[in-house]
């Protein structure tokens, strides 16, 4: 049986983008082993909308982490796009996270000193784009999501939709093939949490962006082309 | 340089706190580079040494004096170009607080040994023709306002003239010059004509403070010095020859080891900034472990993020030291000024420079280096667990 590799781009191109196999997930709290997922098996496509949805503990965050390449698996695969994240040193994750992955989480985690344009600048520094090019695509992304007009706000002078909203573009600024979502309207109210799954839709439906988001909320996980349950660590069907 | 609003970004996170311990940086090195001009200033006697001079004393003390005929004696010494003498004066202008250097000189000799003072040739001349002449440094000049062609009315403390009278009287005929500013400071004195100075004195006629000699190879300086002393081994007169660098070092050293003193001065100074701005550092990255893991989710490496947190304990501690070192300098032609000529020139010489950026580079990375780890060491998913 072949396994998927990053340098077979062709058999990652008909294939789903986020192939998961056999991943189980540890964690050692002191001399407690703390099991979280078990043997998932799952096949994201391309230009999917997955909404993962779960109690509270059932591994939904680690099973988000684990394909945004934030964490490794205990054991198992994840092939991402052709590469098998699951192998790949602390360095190279890094960088593939740059090159791959655009994060959404449920406070925003905007850097407060930044202003808007320049938080979303920040993956694009991590490039050999020059500073011209790198403040037009920051102003791109931002006026895709609305915020054309915030170029000198600080985090703290938004609300907290138009926070997540630069969030937004702080995740597609770098055009990924996958926006992983973490609880994006966890903190927003219903008409806000509403604008920015919208914003997420479009962004899936007209940009053809992978969004996997974690999720509560019944009515936000509506949004997603489908919905995936979590519980204790195993993928419910 | 793209990552440069980053950092300044970070580093004025809290301005208030990032601004007060910039001013405690600033005032170290303002210290510093103060406090290492006075350290050249002290040591310029020796750094403007010139390693082909010796200076011949009497054996046992530099205020015995030497017979004026040791000269030809000296000049006949293998290895000898050329010979000068010199002797104290002790002298005092208008009030006590106004002294300052006056040597009694052959000028023409004692010029040829100390090219690194500059006299017009005109007044080089008048130096060397006019029996009462005497030429000042330029700082003294100015400092007293003493113009040529005035009269010069000196009283001295130890020699009298003929008749017990301690006034003397000089016709100023020239200013002495120097470029380095290392040997600007050893302009600070007025030179008399012996010729005058020996036939008008009361005491001491034919004898002499101390030789200035200079020699063809400086490799040859403890041979040719020995062999000086070896002249007048077991005379009533012996002598005492050494380099000029030696007798420079030692003449300082009668003040106090001021080297040792400041060293330990600015010590003290920079371990309570150490402390300070290790603080400052801590503080800041524990404030900021969630945005560092946002960098990382993000794609910085945990190499990037711990060059940055590097870079921003460097750029703190560079800021300061630029401001400190420029007030200093800022400072000196005031302080050069207050002191009216009675202290060696102070100024920031390129090593005192050079020391700053060591000393800033060392106390960036002692600082900067337990929250560069940490930040290495960082787990995403841990940050990002007390943060979502």
């Amino acid at each position: 049986m072949s396994e998927p590799e990053a340098s077979q781009p062709e058999a990652a191109a008909s294939g789903p983008l986020v192939a998961i196999r056999g991943v189980t997930k540890h964690y050692q709290r002191g001399g407690e082993r703390i099991e979280v997922l078990h043997g998932i098996d799952l096949d994201i496509p391309r230009g999917d909308f997955v909404a993962l949805m779960g109690p509270s503990g059932s591994g939904k965050t680690t099973l988000l982490n684990l394909i945004g390449g934030l964490d490794s698996p205990t054991a198992g695969q994840i092939t991402v796009d052709g590469a098998r994240i699951d192998q790949l040193s602390s360095g190279e994750l890094s960088r593939w996270r740059a090159a791959n992955v655009g994060f959404v989480f449920q406070f925003y985690n905007l850097l407060p000193v930044l202003s808007a344009p320049k938080n979303v600048e920040l993956p694009l520094l991590l490039t050999d784009l020059p500073a011209g090019e790198r403040r037009r695509r920051a102003g791109i992304a931002l006026a895709l999501v609305g915020l054309e007009d915030r170029a000198r706000h600080k985090p703290r002078e938004l609300s907290g939709g138009q926070e997540q909203r630069v969030a937004i573009a702080r995740a597609i600024v770098t055009d990924p093939v996958l926006l992983v979502c973490d609880e994006p309207t966890g903190d927003l109210d219903r008409g806000t949490a509403d604008e920015v799954l919208g914003l997420l839709q479009m962004l899936n439906r007209e940009h053809g962006t992978t969004v996997v988001m974690v999720t509560h909320d019944p009515k936000a996980a509506d949004h997603a082309r489908r919905q995936l349950h979590l519980d204790k660590g195993v993928l419910a069907d | 340089m793209r990552f440069v609003p980053l950092l300044l970004a970070g580093l004025f996170r809290k301005k208030t706190r990032t601004v007060l311990t910039l001013l405690s940086v600033m005032v170290a090195f303002m210290l510093f580079g103060l406090l290492q001009a006075v350290t050249t200033a002290f040591e310029s006697g020796a750094d403007s040494a010139d390693a082909k001079r010796l200076l011949t004393t009497a054996r046992y003390s530099i205020i015995e004096l030497l017979p004026l005929s040791y000269l030809r004696r000296i000049e006949g010494v293998p290895g000898v170009v050329g010979a000068a003498h010199a002797e104290w004066f002790g002298a005092k202008y208008q009030n006590e607080s106004n002294a300052f250097p006056v040597f009694a000189v052959d000028p023409a000799r004692y010029l040829d040994m100390y090219p690194e003072f500059t006299v017009a040739p005109a007044e080089r001349e008048a130096f060397v023709k006019t029996r009462t002449g005497a030429i000042a440094g330029r700082r003294l000049v100015e400092r007293f306002g003493w113009k040529v062609g005035q009269k010069l009315p000196i009283a001295s403390e130890i020699h009298p003239r003929a008749g017990g009278d301690m006034s003397w009287e000089f016709d100023l005929v020239g200013v002495i010059d120097a470029e380095d500013p290392a040997v600007q400071g050893n302009t600070d004195m007025v030179l008399i004509n012996v010729a005058h100075f020996d036939e008008a004195r009361q005491n001491a006629r034919g004898r002499t403070g101390w030789y200035i000699i200079r020699i063809a190879d400086s490799g040859q300086a403890k041979e040719i010095a020995a062999g000086i002393d070896r002249l007048f081994a077991n005379s009533p007169d012996e002598t005492k020859t050494q380099p000029e660098k030696e007798f420079a070092i030692g003449f300082a050293k009668q003040i106090g080891d001021i080297g040792a003193l400041i060293s330990r001065i600015l010590a003290a100074v920079f371990f309570t900034i150490l402390i300070l701005t290790g603080n400052t550092m801590a503080q800041s990255i524990r404030e900021r472990i969630p945005e560092l893991a946002i960098l990382k989710t993000l794609g910085f490496s945990d190499t990037r993020v711990t060059v940055l947190v590097l870079a921003e304990a460097a750029l703190l501690l560079l800021i300061g030291g630029a401001v400190g070192m420029a007030a200093a300098v800022g400072m000196l032609p005031f302080l050069n000024g207050s002191t009216g000529g009675r202290f060696p020139p102070l100024y920031v010489e390129t090593g005192t420079w050079i020391g700053a950026v060591a000393v800033a580079v060392a106390l960036a990375l002692m600082v900067g280096l337990p929250p560069a780890w940490r930040a290495r060491r960082l787990r995403i998913v841990d940050a990002l667990a007390g943060h979502r």
